[in-house]
């Protein structure tokens, strides 16, 4: 893999979810390092994308490719997506009844690494990174999302990403139901993820996610496509002068 | 072992389970009886145990029984008719198991053995070819200790022998023969199975194993087994193992009487296994006086045709009984599982759960009763069913009885039949894991509440089975 080579490359992405299109034409290309924010309002398909992007099967590409580190993974099932090294950080992520959360995180870090990783080595870096989160220890033994709030489940994602260390991940309304001090802590978890050989991408209705999370790109979502990017600045000028202000741009870019 | 050894052992020794020791030249010198079920085999049977005549005669009573009482117009109608009692030896296993060598035991098992990683000798043992764990030095440690609390463990053919005033006041009292076509059958032929008694005040600590004994006959075609425990004692028993059981036997019909005395605890534990061969028609039941707490906690993987329902009779004030139990029915298994509650004084309260998973076109079954007799005033009953279908081919029904004739009592019912949900193996999938590994997650996390129940050791190798199922590796 070049340098040059984009991490994710998205191309004119068509995707249907039981035959109702809903993205239309998708174009995104991420590079190692970067952060990108999508943006949009509710039903605009942005969910669509990131649940496309991680393979979940009722999402059906029906045009275009996206290609990850290079190859079109189109055709890979979600585990051997996550196994490439991608990762979603869900936003009504579902209760799994019995599983307990470490026995959930180990193996699923033994899936992505590939290998397992020796208890007591395990218990240290996840003690470690539950205490970055804020993430209190008798939470190990409950069962995965069963009776969590929308804040520890918002914290438990960040927490597995932050043990698989996925090469993108990609967050989806990982700001939705915070308060302040949360959205805080799961913030610096997301920067956390940030390296030069990583890149994220958020996906988020809101402006102040933004605040904590500097993306270098923000991309405007509307009817299941991409309409407008910019810089980090495009996303203050979203909060100061809303959704239609970018449709009306393109509304008369269109008629003129 | 010599041949000859044996053979003395053989004939010296008829009651114990000389059948698993795997010698290969068979039929010079065992008995072997002829095909369908006579007086004459029955009293055959005796005569080589040498029995007291007041056993042979609770068989001889038994056999009639059973071959009046018609076959059960419920459960299963095609499978139950479909045994042929003619063709099945009764006191035949000697030769039957004899026959049998490491070499005979089917691929599909000895690969599941592999994949669970189960010792060599364990396997022998499982598979009926050799008599039992080579741990027994280990063993013997326990047995002593067991012995020095007053504990009697023994297999029941040798508890008859040396304890038959205790035998004799309690064998048949739970379960009479006359209770079912197959607890008759039972009371007819059966041989081997355990015989615990645990004296009063006597809390063993360690889940007592069959392998524990001395020439245990662990896994009989029709084994009996009785439990008593003493005032405020209490006793673990655990029967079965979660590797599959090879037999070449097509019928198992089990007994199992417990007795809880007043204050006592009973809890016993079965993981059955069974090759996919077997029909496993047992019956479980337990008396508990005040006070006391009896629990089944029960897993049914294996057979072709299980019909179980473990039952606890709440004979005495303040009596508790649970039942805990899985099953797991693949392609071409029927498990028709549930539970029994009788509620027969004041204030006994009793929980059902039971957990069931159908595949590959299998069938599992809920069938409980629940009765509360008049004056059983201030009784709690609770079930709770819930059966998780993996393809739309497999079938899951719940029939549940609930006869209550006093008012004042609290009774509850909560059934829910599921499927896989695509939302919880998309996540687990996004996090790595593959469709089987996801799948058996959930399945585990779904039968949680069973497995946290077992010894860990149980608990381990029943995930991994469950993962081996899921992957379509287990034959």
């Amino acid at each position: 893999m070049t340098a040059k080579q984009p991490l994710l490359s998205v191309q004119n992405l068509h995707v249907k979810v039981e035959d109702k299109e809903i993205l239309k034409g998708v174009d995104l290309n991420i590079y190692a390092g970067e952060v990108h924010a999508i943006m949009g309002r509710n039903g605009s398909g942005k969910s669509t994308l990131s649940y496309t992007l991680i393979g979940h099967p009722r999402y059906v590409v029906t045009e275009g490719k996206i290609l990850f580190k290079g190859v079109d993974i189109v055709e890979m099932t979600p585990d051997q997506r996550a196994r490439n090294g991608m990762a979603l950080a869900f936003q009504y992520p579902v209760a799994i009844p019995g599983v307990s959360v470490s026995n959930f995180l180990r193996a699923s870090v033994k899936a992505i690494r590939g290998k397992d990783v020796p208890v007591k080595e395990f218990r240290q870096e996840l003690k470690a990174q539950m205490k970055k989160l804020g993430v209190a220890d008798e939470f190990l033994g409950r069962y995965i999302n069963d009776g969590f709030s929308g804040g520890e489940k918002k914290r438990i994602e960040i927490l597995q990403l932050a043990l698989l260390k996925p090469a993108l991940a990609v967050l989806d309304e990982t700001d939705s139901g915070l308060d302040i001090d949360a959205l805080k802590i799961v913030s610096e978890g997301i920067n956390n993820l940030s390296n030069p050989e990583t890149a994220i991408l958020l996906i988020t209705h809101y402006q102040r996610i933004l605040n904590y999370v500097e993306p270098q790109f923000v991309h405007v979502f509307q009817d299941g496509r991409i309409v407008k990017s910019g810089g980090g600045e495009l996303s203050k000028e979203l909060e100061a002068r809303g959704y239609d202000w970018v449709l009306q741009e393109l509304t008369s870019s269109a008629v003129s | 072992m010599s041949a000859e050894l044996i053979q003395d052992q053989t004939i010296g020794n008829i009651g114990n389970d000389y059948s698993q020791y795997g010698f290969q030249d068979k039929e010079d010198y065992i008995f072997k009886s002829g095909r369908g079920l006579t007086k004459e085999i029955v009293t055959k049977i005796s005569e080589m145990k040498n029995e007291p005549e007041w056993m042979l005669k609770y068989r001889l009573r038994a056999l009639d029984i059973f071959l009046k009482k018609p076959m059960p117009r419920w459960g299963n109608c095609n499978l139950l008719d479909s045994i042929d009692f003619e063709n099945i030896f009764y006191f035949v296993r000697s030769s039957e198991k004899s026959a049998k060598n490491w070499d005979d035991v089917p691929e599909g098992i000895k690969q599941t053995f592999d994949r669970l990683g189960i010792p060599e000798a364990e396997r022998k043992f499982l598979a009926g070819v050799t008599a039992q764990y080579e741990s027994e030095v280990v063993y013997h440690s326990i047995r002593e200790d067991l012995l020095a609390q007053g504990v009697i463990f023994l297999d029941m053919d040798s508890g008859l022998r040396e304890h038959e005033d205790i035998i004799r006041k309690h064998f048949g009292t739970v379960i009479p023969a006359a209770d079912n076509k197959f607890s008759a059958l039972n009371s007819a032929v059966w041989s081997g199975g355990s015989f615990v008694w645990v004296p009063e005040g006597v809390k063993i600590e360690i889940p007592l194993q069959a392998y524990f004994r001395i020439n245990a006959e662990n896994m009989g075609q029709f084994e009996r087994t009785l439990i008593i425990a003493e005032p405020g004692s209490f006793v673990h028993y655990i029967e079965g193992c979660t590797a599959p059981t090879y037999s070449t036997d097509s019928l198992h019909s089990a007994v199992v009487e417990l007795i809880a005395l007043p204050g006592s605890h009973i809890r016993y534990t079965t993981i059955q296994n069974w090759s996919k061969n077997v029909y496993n028609l047992v019956t479980k039941r337990a008396v508990a006086h005040a006070d006391s707490k009896v629990e089944w906690v029960d897993g049914n993987l294996g057979s072709k045709l299980t019909m179980k329902y473990p039952s606890i009779h709440l004979v005495g004030p303040r009596a508790h009984g649970e039942v805990l139990s899985i099953a797991f029915a693949g392609e071409d298994q029927h498990q028709d599982a549930g539970a029994k509650m009788v509620h027969a004084a004041p204030d006994t309260t009793s929980l059902i759960i039971s957990k069931s998973i159908s595949k590959n076109g299998g069938r599992t079954s809920y069938r409980g009763l629940v009765k509360v007799y008049p004056n059983a005033t201030g009784s709690k009953s609770s079930v709770k069913c819930d059966a998780l279908l993996m393809d739309e081919k497999s079938r899951s029904d719940t029939y549940p009885t609930m006869e209550i004739d006093e008012k004042d009592v609290t009774i509850e019912h909560e059934a829910t039949v599921s499927k896989v949900g695509e939302e919880q193996l998309f996540y687990l999938m996004s996090r790595g894991l593959t469709q089987d590994e996801a799948t058996a997650m959930i399945i585990n996390g779904f039968f949680e509440p069973f497995t946290k129940e077992l010894p860990l050791e149980y608990a381990v190798e029943l995930n991994r089975l469950i993962q081996l199922e899921m992957s379509g590796s287990v034959g």
